[in-house]
């Protein structure tokens, strides 16, 4: 299978700090990639690499067959790689409509904004209700969940999604992953979702790994994985005393 | 009808139909709850709901519209931040902040200095040892001489923790703390958080891990445009049919 993304061998961190340790992933055409493990592991930095936020220190990462290690993040967003990021990164004065028209701002999504926009709406209502407030008056969950619907305002060939249940009410969380699902079902994007846990990826997961220390550690299907003991004691929690 | 969340006579903290209007839009509505020693009050409800500005009345980031709060028996309404932080309230925020151009034990006993006199704490000394024991408590100790801007999430939201600890509050106002954790640092939050309760301090916690929020709190507040849609135990609130249909969502399934 051709993969659609690749990154081998990567090393990456901050001035000297090396976070991400000899990475490699594949992803293949139209699959749903999510990596899980713990904070400060290096979930965010391989994503910020990706997407040439930061520089890798060592180590490839192909698009298609396109070698992007080295291009400028701008570059790299032209060639269809979406980054939903942690913080919302909002345009505080702007409407939520406005901000979600951002989203399509590369010229070749901008003339089907008005389509792609009434998509978003319908996937993400809430996101809907807001759209003449100004980004500035939303709650930090609101914020977050225009973040999700502008990264959805434009065809990705690969999208890259940090932790899109933070923060989220379980509603709110539910219709994100509606709409992760639907995306990918609709769109065949190759996507790369990092989470901290398995709670809420059963539904979208091609392929699960889990990333410590910088590195994969593990890789299987959400089936093989959530029923791992040591992958369950480690990211399912121990706690038992739960009233449902 | 559901309890009231209002009207102990024990209550530490206790707030009675506070509002805060944005021009015509209520972002929080005639809401009252109150918080004994020991107690863990929940908060949850759909984002946007006003959690947060709740939060913001209560510590004194906004000024409610209307309503009043009492800590310990005495209104604080007409107080500033710094103010009610001195009188026992302590607070976190969603998302992780610190001084950031300071050391992890810097972060702490400056904290610990703003009640330097009430808790009978004498001298910067004092403040730095009450600085360390709060690092302890959370289990930071080992971070005390790096600047906060160098730690990790998980780690800077126990540092917000450790601070508010730090001023040894009467009432601990927690906003999502375990948003963002994996399961084994959401179980060493909780134990943290017991330990803290147990101590007597009342908790305050806003939180949409539902696992954490049920296994932690004594009662829940729900809110929903402002309002109380809810009030009760946690399971209560995980079978109350208008909870599932603003909140929970159509699994029903939060607490998984």
């Amino acid at each position: 299978m051709t993969a659609a993304l690749d990154v081998s061998g990567l090393v990456a961190g901050y001035d000297r700090t090396v976070v991400v340790r000899d990475l490699s992933l594949s992803v293949e055409a139209g699959k749903t990639a999510v990596v899980i493990g713990p904070n400060g592991h290096g979930k965010t930095t391989m994503l910020l690499a990706i997407s040439g936020l930061i520089k890798p220190m060592s180590g490839s990462i192909t698009l298609g067959d396109e070698r992007i290690d080295r291009s400028s993040a701008e570059s790299i967003a032209g060639m269809g790689v979406v980054h939903i990021m942690q913080g919302d990164g909002l345009f505080a004065d702007m409407t939520v409509e406005e901000n979600l028209l951002m989203g399509a701002f590369v010229s070749s999504s901008w003339r089907g904004r008005r389509e792609t926009l009434k998509r978003v709406y319908a996937d993400l209502p809430v996101v809907e209700s807001k759209r003449d407030q100004k980004a500035r008056t939303l709650s930090g969950g609101e914020r977050r969940l225009v973040g999700l619907g502008r990264g959805m305002m434009r065809p990705a060939r690969v999208m890259l999604i940090d932790e899109p249940s933070l923060g989220l009410a379980p509603v709110a969380i539910e219709a994100v992953y509606a709409a992760i699902a639907k995306l990918r079902a609709e769109s065949g994007a190759t996507v790369v979702l990092v989470e901290e846990n398995f709670t809420h990826i059963g539904g979208v997961a091609d392929v699960v790994h889990i990333l410590e220390t910088g590195s994969i550690v593990r890789s299987g299907s959400f089936d093989e994985l959530s029923h791992d003991r040591t992958v369950v004691e480690t990211y399912l929690g121990s706690i038992t005393d739960v009233t449902t | 009808m559901t309890e009231t969340a209002a009207r102990s006579p024990q209550a530490i903290l206790e707030a009675r139909g506070i509002s805060k209007l944005y021009g015509g839009l209520r972002a929080v509505d005639d809401l009252s709850f109150s918080v004994k020693g020991g107690e863990v009050l929940g908060i949850a409800g759909p984002n946007g709901a006003g959690k947060t500005t709740l939060f913001d009345t209560i510590t004194g980031h906004t000024i409610a519209t209307t309503g009043e709060i009492e800590l310990g028996g005495s209104s604080i309404l007409g107080t500033k931040i710094h103010a009610r932080c001195r009188m026992g309230l302590a607070r976190t925020f969603q998302q992780p902040v610190a001084a950031d151009t300071l050391t992890v034990l810097e972060n702490a006993y400056l904290a610990a200095s703003f009640r330097r006199g009430r808790t009978g704490r004498r001298s910067r000394s004092d403040d730095v040892a009450a600085g360390q024991a709060a690092l302890k408590l959370v289990g930071l100790e080992h971070r005390a001489t790096m600047a906060a801007s160098q730690l990790p999430v998980y780690d800077k939201k126990r540092l917000m923790i450790a601070t508010a600890l730090a001023t040894e509050p009467l009432v601990l106002l927690l906003d999502e703390p375990f948003g963002g954790l994996n399961p084994r640092e959401i179980d060493d939050t909780l134990a943290l958080l017991r330990r803290v309760r147990e101590t007597g301090v009342a908790i305050v916690c806003i939180e949409h891990v539902m696992r954490a929020l049920v296994a932690l709190a004594d009662r829940v507040l729900v809110m929903h445009h402002g309002a109380e849609l809810f009030v009760g135990t946690p399971g209560e609130m995980m079978r109350d049919q208008r909870v599932i249909d603003v909140y929970l969502g159509a699994s029903g399934s939060g607490a998984e």
